[in-house]
This record gives structure tokens, sequence and C-alpha cells, in this order.
């Protein structure tokens, strides 16, 4: 109905659109099944404390699903499987072991610099293969304060901060160049930034690398692998929720003005230089909020951790997770992360002439890039939105539904 | 009283001379067409005004203020808003987004706090969206909302960026060849609009535009263009029937002219 009649304003502007009342005692009934598991199966014994901290938990998540409700309960029901994805994150730490834990705490910082990335290439259009050299700057602003004493609500801030402005340097070149120059510009850098790191022995211990310890917040110390991974899970949904709140706001529609036509941009008021540079700025802040996570996880950095192959392992992610939405970041940084463990699991099983090839990891890498761009350039997003589609219009999905028209030509591009 | 005034002006590409030496006023309120055969410089006097092509000499004064040398994005505030001549709508957002776009020049709050989308951005973003709901009632453009740009057909694509033009609350409105590839039928809605925009909006028009019957049924005034000189300005039907602009576009002999 909402195609002829005047709607609720407010819809357009909420990041669930819809709650719904019908899914109420059955999302009762989902998270009380979910505690009741955890409470049988939980490796660990969960103490009063587990208890109540999840119950505050479960009742956020609840109300937030609550809150989203639809006057009429009709239409989509966003908020109650995010609520639901939110307590089964929540829920892992009491049911995973600590191998797969440490696996999901990396998708997520990986999804952390992948938001920032889909940002920048996805929303606006300008390529970076410096994104390592960012995730670089956040680690090593990360390492060195927390040398000096300072806790996380420090060196995170100053690790986002310091980044979003190394960001903001490199995002002046993007002022004048597009596409593949844009690109070795941003290489350039990216490598400029690894041979200072490797250098500058005095200040980062060179390609010695820097030792870091737990990091802590206020005298609480995150000293294991499950307080590590609610740590990145929080960052990484402040991050998605930075990310769509731009994407919601005129910042974000800005950026896909730049993208889609930089001459009706400026028509509409669109200052390119303060847009292109915010957007390297936003982006590199991200990635240098996830290099100071990384850094924290590893314990040890060293130039050698931020090569170029960093920064096309994060494009790969931001291009097979899909561009379009910033939910591809999720779906890219699991798949990066989940690859290399199926690669090497797989490699055993190989005849020893094609497992033990060097360089089979990026090649199979570089494969899949080629075979997504050809058969899904939407990414992984796309395909799930088609998987979505198909089975909501079931018997009357036809093949064609997400092939767009060619675009009508555009003989004169004043640019 | 004069909104738009240009004089003298000028913009050379190497040696081609596009625009060459061209003055004129627009009046508020009134719809105003520049027309000439092709390649005369009619989009490129649009460039000029909208700023995106810089002028080699001349005054372009707006308000009475000179904004000859503003960058273009601040044009959009000024109150100049603009179509192009081939559609320039951002492909891959929606009909909504579009048109949002065109609240741009007028929003409050910035980046850093569209990062945390607080009480101010949501008010803002909703007084946005009341704004643009009316544009989109004088344009029928309810079916749309939530398509994307990249699934219209072309006569849609033409009214939302009329829209999107209309969304930045312009004083004047500058539409280039605004019934374009638009058959019959549109080009007459296309009429209409036009004429509702100087009557109900109030909003002065200058426009391009090659279609004549469009051209007689909406202008106040007319200026006619050949080889970046003005040849004629009046009515209308006074241009018209001017022998210069029967020559521009009808070809005529010169030893004839000559004589005569």
């Amino acid at each position: 109905m909402r195609f002829l009649f005047k709607t609720d304003y407010a819809q357009d502007t909420r990041l669930f659109p819809f709650g719904g009342t019908k899914r109420f005692w059955s999302g009762l009934a989902l998270y009380a099944a979910i505690l009741a598991a955890l409470a049988h199966y939980a490796p660990v014994a969960l103490t009063s404390t587990h208890w109540l901290g999840l119950a505050i938990v479960y009742a956020v998540a609840f109300g937030a699903v609550l809150l989203r409700q639809n006057a009429d309960g009709e239409g989509g029901h966003a908020a109650f499987w995010y609520g639901l994805l939110g307590v089964a994150a929540l829920s892992a730490p009491f049911v995973l072991d600590l191998y797969f834990l440490s696996q999901i705490t990396f998708v997520y910082v990986y999804a952390i610099a992948g938001v920032g990335l889909i940002l920048l290439l996805g929303m606006c259009g300008q390529i970076s293969l410096g994104h390592a050299a960012f995730m670089a700057c956040g680690a090593y602003t990360a390492a060195l304060l927390q040398a000096q004493g300072f806790d996380l609500l420090v060196t995170l801030p100053a690790a986002i901060l310091l980044s979003a402005l190394l960001g903001v340097v490199i995002g002046l070149p993007a002022l004048r160049m597009t596409g593949i120059y844009l690109a070795f510009a941003t290489y350039a850098f990216a490598f400029i930034v690894e041979e200072v790191l490797a250098r500058w022995d005095g200040l980062t211990g060179g390609n010695m690398g820097f030792v870091l310890s737990d990091p802590s917040i206020l005298g609480y110390t995150f000293d294991s692998e499950q307080k590590m991974y609610y740590l990145a899970m929080v960052l990484f949904a402040l991050t998605l929720l930075a990310g769509l709140n731009i994407r919601r706001s005129s910042t974000g529609r800005a950026f896909m003005a730049i993208r889609d036509s930089e001459t009706a941009a400026e028509a509409m008021g669109v200052n390119l230089a303060v847009y292109k540079t915010t957007a390297f700025a936003i982006s590199a802040g991200m990635a240098g909020l996830a290099g100071a996570v990384y850094a924290h996880l590893l314990f040890f950095i060293s130039p050698e951790g931020f090569t170029i192959l960093l920064s096309i392992n994060l494009l790969v992610l931001a291009v097979i997770g899909g561009l379009a939405s910033m939910h591809g970041a999720i779906f890219g940084a699991a798949f990066i992360v989940v690859l290399p463990q199926l690669i090497s699991l797989t490699k055993d099983s190989l005849p020893p002439v094609v497992g033990q090839l060097p360089g089979l990891e990026s090649g199979i890498f570089g494969l899949v890039i080629i075979l997504f761009v050809i058969l899904e350039p939407m990414g992984l997003h796309g395909r799930w939105m088609k998987i979505k589609t198909y089975f909501q219009l079931f018997p009357l999905y036809k093949r064609g539904t997400f092939r767009r028209q060619k675009s009508y030509m555009v003989s004169e591009k004043n640019r | 009283m004069t909104l738009l005034e240009v004089e003298n002006l000028a913009v050379h590409f190497g040696g081609i001379k596009a625009v060459d030496g061209v003055s004129f006023g627009v009046d508020k309120g009134e719809i105003f067409t520049i027309i000439g055969p092709n390649g005369a410089g009619k989009s490129t006097i649009f460039n000029l005004v909208s700023r995106i092509y810089q002028p080699t000499s001349g005054r372009i004064r707006f308000e009475g203020k000179d904004i000859t040398g503003l960058p273009a994005h601040r044009i959009a505030g000024l109150g100049i808003a603009r179509t192009f001549q081939n559609i320039e709508l951002f492909d891959m957002a929606t009909v909504l987004d579009n048109m949002m776009l065109g609240r741009h020049a007028h929003r409050r709050t910035g980046p850093f706090a569209h990062l945390f989308f607080g009480p101010a951005t949501r008010a803002e973003e909703l007084a946005h969206r009341r704004k643009i709901e009316e544009v989109i009632d004088f344009l029928d453009l309810q079916h749309y909302r939530d398509q994307m740009i990249a699934n219209l057909p072309y006569g849609v694509r033409k009214v939302v960026e009329l829209g999107r033009a209309l969304c930045t609350e312009p004083k004047i409105l500058l539409l280039d060849e605004p019934s374009s590839g638009l058959n019959v039928e549109e080009t007459e809605d296309m009429s209409f609009w036009i004429s509702d925009i100087k009557n109900i909006l109030g909003i002065t028009v200058i426009m391009v535009e090659h279609d004549m019957n469009l051209v007689n049924e909406v202008s106040d005034r007319v200026l006619a263009l050949n080889y970046g000189r003005v040849i004629a300005t009046g009515t209308p039907a006074e241009v018209q029937a001017h022998p210069e602009v029967i020559r521009a576009y009808l070809g005529g002999d010169d030893t004839e002219t000559e004589a005569a």
C-alpha cells in the first residue's frame, strides 16, 4: 500500500523498518529455548553472574524487538531476526570451543575494516589499495600507546583518529584521480607506510616486531578469548551501526551521488573535495580501529603483517561480501577467514604435487574473485538476497528478476 | 526585476568560440527559452551558469550578486537548480534517495553527527522527507518512491530529475531540453508541469528546448542563438518570424541576403 499512500515518514529513516507483533511469542519461546540449551550444553559452568548478565542482555535484545513493532504488526521482521542473531552471537562463547571462538573474533575484526572499505568503495566509488596501511597505523598507535600505559579508552580513539587523519592525507590524491590511478596512488602510499614501519626501528621495533600485553579498560583486563570475543563483537556492532547511520543520512547520499555522477552531485551542492576526503577519513578510521583490535588479538605486530596482501584481502572481502550493502562485510570477512582454513584442511588430502604448490592459497583466492566478478557481481550478499526473493515469490520467481536493464546512453559527461 | 543577468559571456575551447559575447537578463517569474540549432552553445550557457565551465570572459549575476567566481557546489544553495540534457540521476540509488539529494544544500548537520544519527539528524531527515513528499505529490511520483533509478523507464527518469531539481527549492530552474526523448503525451505533461512550476510554485524557469510547440505554449520570452551569438530575442512569435532565425534553421542563400 506504500506505493499509493503517504506512509509514516519515520520508516524511511529507521534502521529496522518494521517489527512484528506476531513474532512476539514465538520470539520469547526461541530466546527461552536458547537459554535452556545454553544451560544444558555450555562447556563452562554458568554462575549466577553469567545468568544475570545473560538475562539483562536478552531483555535488551527483546526490548529492541518490541520497540520496533509496527502498529498493525505487518511487514518485515528485521528487528526480530537481528535480535536472534545478536543473542546467538552473545551466546557463542558459552558453546563454542576456543579455536572457533578466536576465528569468529577475527571475522569481526576483518568485518570492521570491511565496513569501512564497503563505505569507501561501494558507497563512494573510490578504490583503495592502502587499507593495510590504515590498519597498520591503528595497530601501531594502539601498541605504542599501550606501552606508555594507556588503556583502551585512550588507545582506540587515538588509533581511529590518527588513521582517519592519515586517510585525509591519502584522500587528497583522490580529488584528482579516479579508478586505476587512484589504486596505484594508494598502493604506493601503503608501500611507504610499510617501509617506514620497518626502518624506523627506534619507534616500531622494525622487522623484529612489537609485543603487546592484554588490553584493559579502567582496570578491567581482557585476558581471555571470551572477553576478546565480546570486545571485538561490540566494536563491530558499533562500527556497523555507524556505517548504517552514514548510509541513511545526507552524508551517505552524498557519497552515492559522487559514485554515480560527479557532475550532478556538484549541481546538487555536494562539495566533492570535502566528501571524498570525508569518505577516506571515515573508512580509514574504521580500518584503524580494526588494526588496533587485530594487534591486541595477535599480541605481536610487525610490518610483515600489513603488506599489500592484507589490502588485497580486504578488497576481496568487500567484493565477495557484496559492495551494495554493509551486510556484505560480515559475509566477506567470514569468507576470508574460512577459505584459508578450508584450503589448509584439504591440502593434506590432495596429491602432494597440488597440495604442496607454493602460492596455492593466493591462486585460489584469485580464482574465486574472478568467478565472483563474472558470476555474482553483487557478492555473497547479492546471492543471499536472490535466495530470499526466490522463496518469498516462490512459484512466481523469474530468472530475470535481478537482471539490470542496460542503462541509457550518457553521451555528454561534463567532467 | 532581473533575477539572473548574463553580461558579455564568452567561453572558448581552444580555437572554438562556443559562446561568444552573450548578454541577456531573466526576470523574476518568467519562462525564458533559449533556442538554436545544434552546436549553437545553448547547453554551454547552462554549464556556465551552473559553474561547471569556466567562462573565458564576462559576468554572471544572480539577484545582483556576482557568481562568476563561485565553485559549482555553491550554486544549488543560492537557489539555482538544473536538469541535464542526458539525465544525470544517481542510477544505483532509489527515487527517494535521489530526491533527498536535492535537499543536500539545505542540510544543517555534518558527517560527524551522522555517524551517531542523533535526534537532530533524525528530525532533519524527517523534515526533508516531508518536503520531498510535496514534490512527489506535485509530480505524481507516488508509484516510484522506492524504485531504483536503473529500473525506471526513460520518461519517468526525466520527471524524477525535474523533481530532484525542485527539491532544492530553487528560485530559478534551468531545464536542459525537458522534452528530449519523451513521446507526445509525456511532452504534453511536461508542458503542464513547467507552467505549474511557474504559476503555482512561482519559480522562474530558463529552458533550452527544440520542440517549438512546447516553446510556444509555455515561454514568455525566447532567445535565439547561433554560433555562440544572440541572433534574436522577444516573444516566441517574434523570434520565429525573425529572418536571421529562419536562416539559421533553414539555411539561406548568402548572396540573396547580402543583396537584401
